[in-house]
């Protein structure tokens, strides 16, 4: 039956797989274009200008004296602006993690078939304050061995491959 | 009689082009703290913040997420409105009167240059069976409206042209405005043409910025501010979304906006007991359109005004001093925030060079821009 005669014929018009594959249901398609380049401004900015030369930055509170990463031109706690940068090491503890069985996109990792699980962390970072850190991902590490409180190091690129983004470091390893 | 709400801090950024030194978060924090401090508070003297965002426009899924740092309302009461700043300093307006606190924050950013992909991300606010199909240019929806308006009113080219003029021209005396230039009619009228009969210089251009406001009700306001500006009226409305089966010619949205602020307000005659207004002219005929609908001007009676100066800063009528969108840069929904900037400005005779003498009242009127037919509007007074 023609798409046209069922929706005449029923009030409840059901719908096959098939007939959606084969273009029979009526569709429209549109796919937006949305292009942004944000400023990220002096904090953002000297964070990332910072990553690309193998460092991390952050920005002290002279009032709650916090060292907060990433850096930030005012707290947002104390409502003042931040005072001087500070240089935190590219080791620390992991958080909280995940074992992940599924990608960014919700596509389900052949785990069984050899694929490593995503390993993702909150790493508090060594010479920041607590609660400040990083999300990255964890490598060279037996998934099922991460625990609470593992010291980490960042692995970075080569000189050469950074572009100032997180990406520069291309995960933490556990360290003793 | 219910309480009385003013508006007792605000702060902004002023407009440029582009701000490529900041984030929009130390761009919203500049503008908290200037009104903070007008204000004599801290952010933990605030009971509510109502911060205003679009996420196609921010580029944030659920944007709301990222605005509590910047105004100091981490841990603190605050949604997003998605709309208008005007449509956010209603919902501020509303919790003072409902008892929820006595001072509330309004907040509302513009990083249009951050937007790579504006024309698209317009088009992808038309209707995705009807009208996406058809791949029209937004300035499409502009054109066809300018020409419709025209055809109502008898309003003529020259007439629209001069609002150009006009606003570009009071945008050079203010000091916050990115777009002033000295240009005469025909500069205008033979500009390229984008949809016929819209030109390239009918076109606001778009700028960064933003403005933080502090609302007080009556009794902190006092104690708080020498210089409080009282909201006697505010009023939104929305007309039906089809391009098909609006009304072409006329602002009905701006119409029943203005026609709740003036009940709340208690005016009867606009034109008479208002001084003069900041109402949107993202492209320009929307000034005049906009002055009818919401009876300051009678319908065809706009464009004769403009022509004989009535709606210049030593007018009968002044109207967008400032510069408007086409002199201080379209905000998007910044530019409700930037029309109550100016009338508050104006009220307690801060604007300098563009001041105007003896206002007591005036008028804030926005549009959220194509293809919507939303249209917000608030009555302030000294």
């Amino acid at each position: 039956m023609e798409l046209t005669e069922k929706m005449v014929a029923n009030s409840a018009t059901k719908l096959s797989a098939e007939e959606i594959l084969e273009g029979k249901v009526l569709s429209v398609k549109w796919e937006p274009k949305l292009k942004y380049a944000w400023d990220n401004g002096p904090a953002i900015g000297r964070y990332l200008a910072e990553l690309k030369n193998g460092k991390i930055i952050g920005k002290k509170c002279d009032k709650c004296h916090r060292i907060m990463i990433p850096p930030r031109m005012f707290c947002e706690l104390c409502w003042v602006p931040t005072g001087e940068w500070v240089y935190v090491k590219d080791t620390g503890i992991v958080n909280t993690w995940i074992i992940g069985h599924v990608d960014w996109k919700a596509k389900r990792l052949d785990i069984k078939g050899g694929v490593r699980p995503i390993t993702l962390s909150i790493i508090e970072i060594d010479g920041a304050s607590k609660g400040m850190g990083i999300l990255h991902h964890l490598g060279e590490v037996d998934p099922w061995k991460i625990h609470r409180g593992m010291k980490v190091k960042a692995v970075w690129k080569p000189p050469e491959e950074r572009t100032g983004s997180i990406t520069d470091i291309k995960y933490f390893k556990p360290i003793k | 009689m219910s309480k009385r709400v003013a508006i007792v801090g605000i702060g902004t950024t002023g407009f440029r082009a582009t701000t490529p030194d900041v984030s929009y978060r130390e761009l919203t924090y500049e503008a908290a703290t200037k009104a903070y401090l007008e204000a004599g508070i801290e952010p933990k003297d605030v009971d509510a913040f109502v911060a205003t965002s679009e996420d196609f426009l921010e580029g944030y899924s659920i944007a709301d997420e990222y605005c509590p740092d910047q105004l100091g309302a981490v841990l603190k009461p605050i949604y997003s409105i998605t709309g208008d700043v005007i449509h956010s300093l209603a919902s501020a307006y509303m919790m003072i009167l409902s008892g929820i606190g006595n001072i509330m924050v309004v907040q509302g950013l513009s990083k249009a240059s951050n937007m790579l992909t504006l024309s698209d991300m317009v088009t992808f606010a038309m209707d995705p069976i009807y009208n996406r199909p058809l791949k029209e240019s937004p300035h499409a929806v502009a054109g066809m409206e300018m020409a419709r308006y025209m055809y109502e009113t008898g309003t003529t080219r020259e007439q629209i042209a001069k609002v150009v003029v006009k606003n570009k021209r009071n945008a050079l005396t203010n000091d916050l405005a990115a777009h002033g230039v000295l240009i005469d009619l025909d500069y205008v009228l033979n500009s390229e043409v984008v949809s016929y009969p819209l030109t390239q210089m009918d076109i606001s251009p778009h700028s960064d910025g933003a403005v933080v406001m502090v609302l007080a009700e009556e009794e902190t306001a006092k104690a708080l501010s020498k210089k409080p500006i009282w909201i006697r009226g505010i009023g939104w409305c929305s007309d039906t979304p089809g391009l098909e089966t609006r009304n072409w010619g006329e602002a009905i949205y701006a119409q029943m906006a203005a026609d709740m602020a003036y009940k709340m307000a208690g005016i009867r005659y606009p034109r008479k007991e208002i001084n003069f207004a900041e109402i949107n002219d993202e492209f320009s005929y929307k000034e005049l359109q906009h002055l009818e609908a919401m009876r300051i001007c009678k319908k065809g009676e706009a464009g004769p005004l403009t022509e004989i100066g009535g709606t210049e800063i030593g007018g009968e009528f002044p109207v967008n001093p400032s510069g408007g969108c086409l002199g201080v840069g379209n905000l998007f929904e910044l530019n409700g925030g930037h029309t109550v900037l100016e009338v508050v400005r104006q009220l307690r005779g801060e604007t300098g060079k563009n001041q105007l003498k003896n206002v007591t009242t005036g008028l804030a009127q926005s549009w959220r821009g194509v293809p919507t037919t939303t249209g917000t509007v608030a009555i302030l007074s000294n």
